[in-house]
């Protein structure tokens, strides 16, 4: 036996508005879509982490057992910003690689349909007086007057700083990379976007925070996504079916972000993914050569560039190239979110982290349908949350 | 003359505005922020530094749609003080990408943005062109 940790069920639900589901009922799906995919019950259970960040003091782990199997296992609610999914599976990876217990249940769900900025949305009202507050001794919001808090415009800048470092960057390019993904997501029934966007469509809405138009955006939407893990031991006794269709977790790695000079004005979204993705490969004895689909964090067209540097997908500075190359379209050497990326697929917060790697398992499964990479053997999922924290992922197809 | 004061305490007013960080005094990192101890190297002492007022354009955005009350399009910006970050709108050029460019030279600036019930003027900074560009120039 090996210390390997095993995934045996996964289960995404479709991404997009839910409006006769609560929260609880798509976590409801996930979950019990995971468990009956891996041909267990709730009582095979020995842990449960709940991913959720809009309402994570709710106990949505508690409330999901109502639903579900309330079998007194310990359950870890789960926040940690976009990474929130990637890190619930990783706390079941752990209780599992702990010895606490054999099997256990990670899943992620939102509820994100019509939010808007998820940052930046509102502005406090300046005061009757001017009062230095809190650690900037700010007598006013910062927010417009002094950089932007929103979103679309700290990754637009993220991607920006890349294309200063190294040049070749444009508008353009970026909203050619939201094409791509775009592109991809018609394949995948079940995005919450299945539409593809010519060049000249995407440039051409609305724009948010340049070069971000609307469509180089992630889409807010409503979804869930839960895997059950399992002990290699565990797994030896299963079903041969059961054991042909589990994937291998060759790597599970979580980072945050050390300190970097000029962090604290612009996060650092490059260096804990590169550091993430070095001790990922390591883990798994494999180099970034070696993945047939890779699915990683694009919450803006801007980031998506940036990444395929930060994964080793190219040499330092060589994302551009990359991207021209046509690698990262799904007949190229190296796809890059054929599931049609949080840009089309859509980002329900805690449910990405599982999503992703429920996309790479089903094409290493060989249930891809349309979509399928094929011949897929290895694959990585990428998720990172501001703050910061980044999951990586990287699963191997059983060799039963 | 008026009262005046800064939006945020590590803009210094005066005759020669300037922006101020902590730094730390075991390994330099600097903060515009308060901070408990260095998120560097964990030392608790800090000094003032005053910060280079010209600077270079590390990356930018053009925001159009912000939370309301906030008026767009305005420049947000990483400019590269002398090798210091810093956070802030560029001003005093027109907010597209035929005026505003990646590496571009921009000096500090300010300008009051309002004033509260008992006539005390806040005052904002931001970066404006050195240069001003060939479209500006024309113009």
């Amino acid at each position: 036996m090996s210390d390997d940790i095993w995934i045996l069920g996964i289960h995404m639900t479709k991404f997009g508005k839910h409006v006769d589901k609560d929260l609880i009922d798509l976590a409801s799906e996930a979950a019990v879509g995971a468990l009956a995919d891996g041909g267990v019950t709730m009582a095979q259970m020995g842990v449960l982490a709940a991913g959720n960040l809009m309402q994570a003091s709710s106990g949505v782990g508690q409330q999901l057992q109502k639903q579900i199997g309330q079998t007194g296992i310990p359950v870890y609610n789960v926040a940690n910003a976009c990474a929130t999914g990637a890190t619930a599976l990783r706390t079941a990876i752990m209780a599992v690689k702990a010895g606490e217990c054999d099997m256990g249940l990670a899943v992620g769900v939102e509820k994100l349909s019509g939010a808007g900025l998820l940052a930046g949305g509102t502005r406090r009202s300046d005061g009757a007086t001017w009062e230095p507050q809190g650690r900037y001794g700010s007598v006013a919001s910062i927010d417009g007057r002094i950089g932007t808090d929103i979103m679309p415009g700290v990754f637009a800048q993220i991607g920006m700083e890349y294309g200063h470092k190294y040049g070749g960057t444009s508008f353009e390019l970026f909203a050619r990379i939201s094409e791509k993904n775009h592109a991809h997501s018609t394949l995948n029934p079940l995005a919450a976007y299945q539409k593809r966007f010519t060049l000249e469509e995407i440039m051409g809405d609305l724009m948010i925070a340049y070069p971000n138009t609307r469509p180089m955006c992630s889409a807010n939407c409503d979804g869930a996504a839960a895997a059950v893990v399992v002990s290699d031991a565990a797994l030896a006794k299963l079903s041969l079916e059961q054991r042909r269709r589990a994937l291998k977790v060759s790597a599970s790695v979580l980072t945050s972000d050390p300190y970097t000079e000029g962090c604290q004005v612009l996060p650092d979204v490059n260096t804990l993914t590169r550091n993430a993705a070095v001790t990922a490969y390591e883990q798994a004895g494999i180099g970034p050569e070696d993945l047939d689909l890779v699915e990683l964090h694009d919450c803006f067209a801007t980031a998506e560039l940036v990444h395929y540097d930060n994964l080793g997908l190219c040499e330092p500075g060589g994302a551009v190239d990359l991207f021209e190359s046509g690698a990262t379209w799904r007949d190229g050497d190296v796809p890059v979110n054929v599931s049609g990326g949080l840009q089309s697929k859509g980002h329900p917060i805690a449910a990405t982290g599982i999503a992703n790697i429920w996309e790479v398992a089903t094409h290493l499964r060989n249930e891809a349908g349309d979509r399928q990479i094929e011949h897929a053997k290895v694959g990585l999922a990428h998720v990172i949350g501001l703050g910061s924290a980044c999951g990586v992922h990287i699963l191997e197809k059983a060799a039963v | 003359m008026t009262d005046q004061i800064p939006l945020v305490d590590y803009l210094v007013l005066g005759d020669h505005p300037h922006l101020v960080a902590n730094e730390c005094t075991a390994c330099g990192a600097r903060y515009f922020d308060r901070r408990n101890a260095c998120a560097n190297c964990s030392d608790t002492e800090f000094s003032k530094a005053a910060i280079d007022t010209t600077g270079e354009v590390k990356a930018f955005t053009i925001v159009s749609f912000a939370a309301p009350g906030v008026p767009v399009p305005f420049v947000a910006a990483l400019v590269d003080c002398g090798g210091t970050s810093v956070r802030a709108n560029l001003v005093n050029v027109e907010p597209d990408d035929s005026h505003v460019t990646l590496g571009m030279a921009v000096r500090l600036t300010t300008s009051v943005m309002g004033t509260d019930e008992a006539g005390i003027e806040a005052v904002t900074f931001g970066f404006e062109p050195i240069h001003p560009t060939e479209g500006e120039a024309a113009a």
